[in-house]
């Protein structure tokens, strides 16, 4: 299963030379045609997607009077619009921050409990209904997240509150937990499955010879899974994360529910009110004039490219340690 | 699992083992410090069972690493900690998602019945019970189906050229644009369909507008997955088959897909399963209506996910009842596609040769 | 071979199964609702000129979104034909969506901007759009105070409720308004909309005719305040208001009634503090004069009235269409429609849903502009 790589590139090349020979019949080519023109097509979606938010972007932008990355304020509506995506990037950055911190740690636990710890019998159907959650759909966590966990955070914020208020970052004023800590916490949630599948998968590729090695010269079980297992999947944890992050980024419905969106920084994580790139996007389109769905469809641009940037790092640390992995077994 | 290892020999004269707590230790602890966090927590007037379960767990892990460092010695504690932190994540992680689902079917069940299911909500005052979800039923398979329809085609035939004929530039950035596509954030393919579509060429909202973007959505999926079960085939039939003189465009129809099929479909199903759960291309897309369309090419439709959105956004009892049985039928279609795809993907599962 | 046709087979199988079951599954869903739901039907429904197929869509304030509910039941019933869309986004979102031509009509809480009018021509084919006016109500400023039932405020102290600057519910100045209210020290949570909007529109264009100094920044449909939490919609604010203990926010009334909301009672100045009724609002907005133009029936309602018992936070939502140049395929279902929502039926239908009707001088005019609408 794990070598299959190996000989299909060969595949790839050994029918190739078959091909050639065949170039006369007319099913080959349409299929080929077909086939390319499909491949074609993809690229060229692409392609339209990122020509066209670029090109209305540009529109937006050069019609923005203040300064786009670093303006506060999102006003659209007036003549000459003044819009600025400071307060959008930092509640995406903060709330996936959050969400990653939360979600990682507990992730991994997750993953080594699967590989690692759980008996047999358990650790198969929880790995499945882990899978399962993953396809939980992001509005139905929104509903969740608005009408059971903002209700039931209050308590926990409070206590917060009381012992780590001093620290400014953590005090809360009372009030609904509609803020960037309860998006963090449901984007969390939402991540832990997919960042749990990816690291168990890395986990369990450990080469059963260095945990065995481990056992052997009488290590613990956390010794091994520290000395063996996690340098192994370090790589892989990083790029599960990156992967998490992605998602947790451009997740739309699940943060235009719980949020209460303003466009304020507040210093405290506790106390409602910021915004994310997707959620100001759905929140705004249906009333924005044409210039104020150009400046969203900016603001979308920037989301993408974000994004864009973090999967590509996880894709290429994948690549990498496939290959690193793929000469050490 | 046991220590060869014995650094302290005289501590228990008869044996080469160190001491060792007994087996049942960590289940008496997980019972007295489940009664020490609800006990404690009532003291400090925590009303909140989770919180309660945090403190539980906090003393747990607490108690049992004191325990270990004190009958079994540093490394042995270590270890214990880190059995029990990985315990305690696993729990942390189940008890948010148990609450997801307790929650929706606990509060979907109370209208979810036939009438939900077989009526739209024309003609019912949104905070007066009543009314049912069927439109956005019949939107969401009608527009999940032509999304599949675009799709399906493009990246089955996108894989197969990736996998069997795909070399040089083409095939690499194809590839790597496969890869971009996975990470496009699912607004940003609603917004390019609805500026594209509706704004520039002037067509009016509709479920085909939906489909659109859910298809953009779809298509890197439908290719990864694709492209993982034909690498699968083995070479040896592909060559058999060539050496036969068959074509390879019929080689590839009648000897590699019928190989992968299995997981083909289960991919291409996996990838229904995510589409269908989408919701925010189709609240920017398909208008959304009280009423039965069913024709998705004309005039605006509703959605399951659009459904439970528009019926939260109402905010009041009876809307979020509808809210959470909407939010019930679109898990349990999402969990059959699942469990049928995985079904099919044991079943199929690619025999090969070795 | 043998296996491969097998499977073939099946896929067929599966393929019709999954058509045909598609094919059911169409067939067997009812639009009909009225054994469901219960309320008042059937009534008035003969009265109903029906005309025009199809469908209809519409969209914009959420203020007036339980009438349509109502209008749209009772309007569906009589006219099985023409099936109504109306989508509460909100009265800037409505409006947008009628200019880019989107949706036959728009609903709006506020009258049109001359800029808005001005755009519309592109739509409206020779014409341009108007408002008309289908139906009042008050806006109820909700709140949730634990162990208060009554409360009584006036412009000045909401203002600055609102702009934050009274942030406790036991605040001297609301003490002195309720002197025998126990008022807790609970942080107050006032909650705007996040969305543009014509209730926020109407909200912030009383607290600056009654209370300029409290209340320093220009009324509009983005929320302008300082501070606060925020939500989405009347029905997303009114949701905040009742699971938030020491809230405020203001929606129309009938979102108060329908989640059993306590309301404000405003001291206007007028010989007693006022309650937020129907009949209170109606009084307000018989003082309204028409300031459009032609067909056109904007209303400048007088938002500093100091009358006895006239409530005045009100909103008058309009319905906004095209003067001439509807689109042919909408125009006989619209305005068959807004003919039966201004008729007599279609206003007295509302006062059980915590809306005004129009007063009769405005409404004979709307009929008139409902009828030459082309």
């Amino acid at each position: 299963m794990k070598t299959d790589i190996e000989p299909t590139s060969s595949a790839a090349g050994s029918p190739s030379k078959v091909r050639t020979r065949s170039t006369g019949r007319a099913g080959d080519k349409i299929f080929l045609g077909l086939s390319r023109g499909s491949g074609i097509a993809l690229l060229v979606i692409m392609a339209a997607i990122a020509a066209f938010l670029t090109y209305r972007a540009a529109i937006a932008i050069s019609k923005d009077e203040a300064n786009f990355l670093t303006y506060f304020e999102w006003n659209t509506g007036s003549s000459p619009m003044r819009f600025g995506i400071a307060v959008l990037a930092y509640g995406t950055i903060v709330s996936s921050i959050i969400a990653m911190l939360i979600a990682v740690p507990i992730a991994v636990g997750i993953a080594l409990f699967i590989s690692h710890y759980a008996p047999r019998r358990l650790a198969t159907p929880v790995a499945y209904v882990i899978d399962l959650l993953a396809a939980v759909p992001s509005i139905v966590y929104g509903l969740w997240g608005a009408l059971f966990l903002v209700p039931h955070l209050t308590g926990l914020y409070t206590w917060f509150d009381d012992y780590l208020g001093w620290t400014g970052i953590l005090s809360y004023q009372g009030g609904a937990a509609r803020s960037l800590f309860t998006v963090g916490i449901l984007l969390a949630i939402m991540i832990l499955p997919i960042v749990t599948s990816v690291s168990r998968e890395v986990f369990r590729q450990v080469p059963k010879m260095h945990e065995e090695a481990a056992l052997a010269l009488g290590a613990t079980r956390w010794e091994v899974i520290r000395m063996a297992v996690l340098p192994f999947g370090r790589s892989g944890i990083i790029s599960a994360s990156m992967l998490g992050l992605g998602r947790a980024l451009g997740e739309t419905m699940a943060v235009a529910t719980v949020l209460s969106p303003n466009f304020l920084i507040e210093t405290s994580l506790l106390d409602p009110g910021g915004g994310t790139f997707a959620q100001n996007i759905a929140s705004r389109f249906k009333e924005a004039g044409n210039d104020g769905r150009d400046a969203l469809i900016a603001s979308g641009l920037v989301l993408f490219v974000i994004t864009l940037l973090v999967n590509g790092a996880a894709r290429m640390i994948i690549a990498r340690r496939k290959e690193y992995s793929g000469t050490a077994a | 699992m046991s220590t060869v290892v014995d650094k302290n020999p005289a501590r228990r004269a008869s044996s080469l083992q160190q001491a060792r707590l007994p087996g049942w230790a960590p289940y008496a602890l997980v019972v007295v410090s489940l009664g020490l966090g609800a006990g404690v927590g009532a003291a400090l007037g925590m009303g909140n069972p989770f919180q309660m379960g945090l403190l539980a767990a906090l003393i747990f892990i607490v108690a049992s690493y004191a325990l270990g460092v004190v009958v079994e010695g540093g490394r042995q504690a270590k270890n214990r900690l880190a059995t029990s932190l990985v315990w305690v994540c696993f729990l942390l992680a189940v008890v948010p998602l148990l609450s997801l689902i307790w929650e929706t079917i606990d509060r979907g069940r109370t209208v979810l019945d036939g009438y939900f299911l077989a009526h739209s909500m024309e003609g019912v005052q949104t905070i007066l019970p009543g009314g049912g979800a069927y439109h956005a039923i019949i939107g969401t398979l009608e527009q999940v189906g032509l999304a599949a329809l675009i799709a399906v085609p493009i990246g089955l035939l996108t894989a197969i050229y990736l996998v069997e004929y795909g070399r040089g530039r083409l095939a690499k950035s194809v590839t790597f644009f496969v890869d971009v596509m996975t990470g496009i954030p699912s607004i940003v393919a609603g917004l390019f369909i609805l500026s594209f579509w509706i704004i520039i060429l002037g067509f009016s909202y509709s479920g085909f507008a939906g489909a659109m973007a859910l298809a953009i959505l779809m298509m890197p999926i439908v290719v990864r997955s694709t492209e993982e079960m034909l690498k699968l085939v083995p070479d040896e039939l592909r060559e058999a088959s060539l050496a036969l003189g068959v074509p390879k465009w019929r080689t590839i129809l009648k000897v590699v897909l019928p190989t992968a099929i299995g997981g083909i479909t289960t991919g291409v199903m996996l990838a229904v399963a995510r589409i269908a759960g989408e919701s925010a291309p189709i609240v920017l897309l398909v208008f959304g209506a009280a009423g039965i369309n069913n024709n998705p090419f004309e005039g605006a439709q509703s959605s399951l996910p659009y459904y439970i959105y528009e019926q939260w956004q109402l905010g009041n009892e009876a809307s979020f009842n509808r809210a959470w049985a909407a939010a019930l039928v679109l898990i349990a279609f999402v969990m059959i596609l699942n469990l049928v795809a995985r079904g099919i993907a044991r079943w199929k599962a690619p025999k090969s040769g070795r | 071979m043998k296996l491969q046709r097998k499977n073939r087979l099946r896929a067929i199988a599966a393929g019709a199964l999954a058509v045909s079951g598609a094919l059911v599954l169409t067939a067997c869903g009812s639009d009909d609702n009225s054994s469901g739901g219960g309320g008042s039907d059937s009534k008035a429904a003969s009265n109903i000129k029906c005309d025009g197929k199809g469908q209809l869509l519409a969209s914009g304030s959420s203020a007036q979104k339980n009438a349509m509910d109502l209008w749209i039941k009772t309007y569906g019933a009589a006219c099985k034909d023409t099936k109504l869309n109306y989508k509460a986004t909100g009265s800037g979102a409505g409006i947008q969506e009628f200019l880019q031509g989107k949706t036959a009509f728009a609903g709006s809480d506020s009258a049109l901007k001359p800029e808005e009018v001005k755009s519309s021509e592109s739509v409206c084919k020779g014409g341009k759009a108007i408002d008309l006016p289908m139906v009042g109500g008050p806006i109820a400023v909700g709140f949730n105070v634990p162990g208060v039932d009554k409360l009584t405020l006036n412009a000045e102290v909401l203002g600055k409720i609102f702009n934050s600057e009274i942030k406790k519910w036991d605040d001297p100045a609301i003490k002195a308004l309720n002197k025998d209210a126990k008022l807790p020290s609970l942080k107050i949570q006032a909650f705007h909309r996040s969305d543009e909007s014509g209730t926020t529109d109407n909200f912030t264009k009383y607290l600056k005719a009654a209370a300029p100094k409290a209340w320093p920044h220009e009324p509009g449909k983005a929320w302008e305040g300082k501070g606060g939490q925020s939500a989405d919609g009347s029905s997303g604010v009114s949701s905040q208001v009742k699971q938030v203990s020491g809230s405020i926010s203001y929606f129309e009334l009938s979102y108060a009634t329908a989640n059993s909301i306590k309301t404000v009672d405003l001291n206007t100045g007028a010989s007693a503090p006022v309650q937020a009724t129907v009949e209170n609002a109606s009084k307000a907005i018989s003082e309204a004069k028409i300031k459009g133009t032609g067909s056109d029936l904007a209303l400048d309602l007088a938002y500093d009235t100091k009358a006895d018992g006239a409530y005045p936070i009100t909103l008058v939502t309009y319905e906004i269409a095209c003067d001439k140049g509807n689109k042919a395929s909408t125009l006989p279902a619209t305005k068959s429609f807004l003919t039966y929502v201004a008729s007599e039926d279609g206003q007295a239908s509302l006062k059980e849903l915590g809306y005004a009707p129009l007063p009769t001088e405005i409404a004979n005019k709307v009929r008139e502009s409902v009828k030459s609408l082309s």
